[in-house]
């Protein structure tokens, strides 16, 4: 029981400090969420039943307009499955990386957003580590930002007036950083060679609203018929 | 709140639906007990790098080469980071560092 609990703890001691920046970036974004919801109407109570329930950061931010016009749940459940189609990428990524960590992958799956896919798929735990925990730590720990924002934002609403323009970068920044870490290894390079020019083609051709899930078809396209290259 | 109380659980209840289900079906649809198909394997081996190239561009898409400031902030931010992330290695100052440089940016000069 005793080497369990140390497991635990040196897991979650070795996982958070890869959160900080989604702690940065959730607390902003959060609480921006809360006082968004809050200016039309909605309180706490309400952001963070949507922040635990849904968590989902852009869907949200997205599901605001849901709110504010004509009851039209159908609507927004297709909306959703629009806006979160990436999820459905980040899962195949992960389906050998969740595998045999027991009733906690239900977890990891139902947190998995970008933040936490990008942390978990690019940084490996240190050796005797519990890759479980870690994942789990991860997972938890940026659900718990985002919910607590909300909260935040929700309760003081316009009080906080520090000035936090472009303090949302750091989410970029964890993105960019991230990619660096994956280009390290040379057989990663052609991938995101593909990511970026894919989604930057279908962001001139489609526009920025509707780009995501063309940029994930044409990378679906170009991987599968570079497969051969990348397998020899 | 535009919404009735009811009405804005089903919008929540409607969202959070969608969401579960982008987010179950890989693993509903290759279950660990089946051995998915080369293909399948292939992607979640490749996909990581290219989501990760998605997610850099998805950022920066609002982003307007013909107007104020051009990208300038994004693009010097972005700079930053990648040379002293090459230079240390260290993950947290290449992020902390980048995003100071990008506050102060569109505050103090854009």
């Amino acid at each position: 029981m005793r080497t369990n609990k140390r497991e635990i703890k040196n897991a979650f001691l070795s996982a958070f400090p890869h959160t900080l920046p989604v702690l940065t970036g959730f607390s902003v974004l959060g609480i921006a969420y809360g006082v968004l919801m809050q200016t039309k109407g909605y309180g706490a109570g309400w952001s963070v039943l949507f922040s635990a329930a849904a968590f989902c950061g852009s869907m949200q931010f997205a599901a605001i307009t849901l709110l504010t016009t004509v009851f039209n749940p159908i609507q927004a459940f297709i909306m959703s499955i629009l806006v979160n189609a990436r999820h459905i990428f980040y899962g195949i990524s992960m389906l050998d990386k969740y595998k045999g960590l027991g009733k906690i992958k239900y977890f990891l799956i139902y947190t998995l957003c970008d933040e936490t896919f990008s942390i978990t798929c690019s940084v490996e735990p240190p050796d005797g580590i519990s890759r479980k925990y870690f994942c789990f730590f991860i997972s938890l720990l940026d659900y718990i930002y985002w919910v607590a924002g909300t909260f935040i934002g929700g309760v003081l609403g316009e009080i906080i007036t520090f000035n936090t323009k472009g303090l949302d970068f750091v989410l970029t920044a964890l993105f960019v950083v991230l990619f660096a870490e994956q280009i390290k290894q040379k057989e990663n390079r052609w991938p995101a060679f593909i990511g970026i020019a894919g989604t930057v083609v279908s962001l001139l051709i489609f526009g920025r609203d509707n780009m995501v899930i063309p940029a994930m078809i044409i990378i679906m396209i170009v991987l599968a018929g570079s497969r051969r290259k990348l397998c020899r | 709140m535009p919404l009735t109380g009811i009405q804005t659980l089903i919008i929540i209840l409607a969202v959070t639906a969608g969401t579960v289900i982008t987010r179950f079906l890989p693993f509903i649809l290759f279950p660990e007990t089946n051995r998915p198909h080369r293909f399948i394997t292939y992607l979640g081996k490749t996909l990581p790098a290219a989501m990760m190239g998605l997610l850099v561009v998805y950022c920066l898409k609002d982003i307007s080469p013909a107007a104020a400031p051009y990208g300038i902030p994004e693009f010097v931010a972005i700079a930053v980071i990648l040379i002293l992330h090459k230079w240390k290695g260290n993950t947290l100052l290449s992020i902390g560092s980048g995003t100071v440089v990008y506050m102060f940016l569109v505050q103090k000069v854009f």
